[in-house]
């Protein structure tokens, strides 16, 4: 018998896309690195592929200019118009001021923020903005160590040096845009690649619903009969998202925070849950405190495709590390500036 | 006996190719067969190079057109999902499903079509479809006047598909319960039902159907390469000689009473493999509904009745912080 021609034209076109899809799948490649790090046999290991442990291993803080004295007049005295930083030294102030520059101002330096022709002119949006984080970064440090602990953050924790921070997300309204029928399609908000999730098929917005609403993220029941919980499969699914996004901000498995035999128990735990849990909970209270009320003050095109403002999580700071920067120690330098309540 | 014939089978230069047959006259069937057969020089390869004829019949037609209906239903909510964009539609296909009704729609025979509703429709299709093929291998083997082996085998994967798509759901009084139709959403469905319900791998019915999975495999390496190892005996015309076993039956046995003390017999070892592939998806799918409807927690049921073994504490009382003070879940 005669094969025809569009049975070899489907097989090959059929081996091209799946060649396709397997080559472009972004696999992380051989050798992996992997640690034990709970009891033997139980599957609590880490797996890491070696090359980007390698590549993290670079990442550090810049190290401060110089040693600022607190003596001195008050920056207030010296800049009449400051809203914040106000109680500093005039030396720490200016010394704050250049380190901006360089956690923030990018190519432009000081003229990111600021209008070069007159300082204290708040015309740019990207000064009200940084004043606004300015309380963030003193909040973070002082009402969340929970989280940060005496490590900290500062402007470069995030901004790595760019005006706007590489891992910020915005609302994922999945395509239901113009164009788009009433009638088919339904999807239940997942089923497309979802890009803040770890381009899983899993819910495409669980970061609105976990890091900016409060939906409720534990699904488990704490019996072993029935007893009322109505947590569902699909609200399974949405916490599932959420863990994603924190496995791949953090660069680890599962088992770094639960023991995958029984996810919710906590006693089970590895200790770094716990710091997860605050983590969660910052983060949403930074969005809905500082972020999202700066909705209106950012041009549009800095805004998302629903025009919601950036909005950080877990990856904004991590950027992949389990502690960020390798856990360097930039706060302490900083303790005035941004280690004190707002 | 040192002239080895070479295998009629996969990976050999050797076809199996005789005359052209049409097969055993039909009794009591709707239609012929249809369909002048051919021979194809890749079919046999792998097995017979004969293709066709075939038998569609009533049954056979309704079950074809009902399965391509519900798969269409699916390609093309697929295709609504990403805006009609033939490019997305095959970069993300395996992202893609058809998904059942929201929580929110309960266990309402029809939803709206586009909360749920094309879900429905289609996994009627698809059931109808597969309940008819059920029914034309029944009438199938009858008319060969085989026995009904395959159709309750089929009969067993059946009743898994229902369990997951239409009796757990019913008794759970939601479709959202269900399994979306798509690559990659139905295993996070798969995943996502186990965690929600403490880890399926302490359901007692969920270990018998992974032993009867894993054990259908391991049955079916050691049959057959049992019989390719005896063929040389003639071992491989199994039906002869279960009725009047042969040297390929003995040396084949006492192989596996010298190696593992125990031999199945050139029968019992067919009925083996039938009881552990049937007993796979019956009893994964009585796991499947004791899930949620009897049992909410398998990894505290498994505490409760002593499965789950305790494992030092290495972690030093890691408590809930949600209990703290000023915490919130």
């Amino acid at each position: 018998m005669r094969i025809s021609g569009w049975v070899y034209a489907g097989g090959a076109a059929a081996v091209l896309l799946g060649g396709l899809m397997v080559a472009t799948a972004g696999w992380s490649l051989p050798p992996a690195k992997s640690q034990q790090i709970g009891y033997r046999g139980v599957g609590m290991v880490q797996s890491k592929d070696a090359s980007v442990v390698a590549a993290q291993a670079k990442i550090t803080a810049p190290p401060p200019a110089y040693e600022a004295s607190a003596e001195g007049q008050r920056a207030k005295e010296v800049y009449p118009n400051l809203q914040v930083l106000g109680d500093l030294s005039e030396d720490q102030f200016n010394r704050l001021m250049a380190s901006f520059a360089e956690w923030v101002g990018g190519e432009q330096s000081c003229a990111y923020c600021h209008n070069p022709e007159n300082m204290g002119d708040y015309s740019k949006y990207q000064l009200i903005v940084a004043r606004r984080m300015i309380q963030m970064t003193r909040t973070i440090n002082t009402d969340w160590t929970s989280h940060v602990g005496q490590t900290g953050v500062t402007c470069y924790t995030c901004h790595a040096g760019q005006g706007v921070p590489k891992n910020v997300w915005f609302k994922e309204p999945g395509p239901t845009l113009p164009g788009h029928t009433k009638w088919v399609g339904y999807t239940g908000d997942q089923n497309i690649v979802a890009k803040n999730a770890g381009l899983t098929s899993l819910p495409h917005d669980a970061l609105s619903e976990y890091l900016l609403g409060d939906r409720a993220i534990r699904v488990h029941t704490n019996t072993a009969l029935p007893s009322g919980n109505k947590a569902t499969i699909m609200d399974t699914e949405h916490t599932w998202s959420l863990m994603m996004h924190m496995s791949e901000s953090l660069g680890q498995n599962c088992t770094f925070c639960h023991n995958s035999r029984a996810f919710n128990a906590w006693d089970e735990s590895p200790p770094q849950r716990v710091t997860a849990f605050y983590g969660i909970r910052m983060s949403r209270a930074v969005n809905k405190t500082y972020l999202e009320p700066l909705t209106s003050t950012f041009p549009r095109e800095r805004l998302g495709k629903t025009g919601d403002v950036a909005k950080v999580g877990c990856a904004t700071c991590h950027q992949g590390l389990n502690k960020p920067m390798n856990g360097a120690q930039m706060l302490k330098d900083f303790v005035a500036e941004l280690g004190k309540k707002p | 006996m040192y002239l080895i014939p070479e295998y009629q089978n996969i990976f050999t230069r050797v076809q199996v190719r005789g005359h052209l047959e049409a097969g055993a006259p039909i009794e009591n069937g709707d239609y012929e067969r249809i369909g002048k057969p051919v021979f194809s020089y890749w079919a046999g390869i792998f097995g017979n190079a004969q293709i066709g004829p075939i038998y569609l019949g009533v049954l056979g037609m309704a079950s074809v057109i009902l399965f391509a209906l519900g798969f269409s239903i699916i390609g093309f909510n697929m295709l609504a999902s990403v805006n009609w964009n033939p490019i997305q539609f095959i970069r993300q296909l395996p992202w893609l499903a058809l998904e059942p009704p929201p929580p929110s729609q309960g266990f309402r025979i029809i939803p709206p079509l586009n909360q749920g509703g094309w879900w429905v429709i289609s996994g009627a299709f698809i059931t109808a479809s597969v309940l008819l093929w059920w029914v034309r291998m029944y009438t199938r083997a009858r008319a060969l006047k085989m026995g009904t082996h395959v159709a309750w085998a089929f009969a067993s994967a059946i009743w898994l598909f229902l369990v997951l798509g239409f009796i757990r759901p019913m008794l759970m009084g939601s479709w959202a319960e269900a399994v979306p139709f798509g690559i990659f959403p139905h295993l996070d469905w798969t995943t996502a039902f186990s965690i929600r319900y403490g880890n399926l791998y302490y359901n007692p019915f969920h270990c018998l159907s992974i032993v009867f999975l894993y054990g259908s495999t391991l049955l079916f390496a050691m049959h057959g390469a049992t019989i390719l190892a005896v063929t040389r005996y003639g071992g491989d015309r199994e039906l002869e000689q279960i009725v009047d076993r042969g040297t390929a039956s003995e040396r084949a046995a006492l192989f596996w009473r010298w190696t593992m003390g125990f031999n199945a017999t050139m029968e019992s070892i067919h009925r083996w493999a039938w009881w552990f592939a049937v007993l796979t998806p019956l009893t994964g799918g009585i796991g499947i509904l004791l899930t949620g409807t009897v049992v909410d927690n398998w990894y505290l049921w498994g505490i409760k009745h002593g499965l789950v073994p305790p494992y030092p504490d290495v972690f030093g009382g890691v408590t809930d912080p949600a209990l703290a003070a000023g915490a919130r879940p």
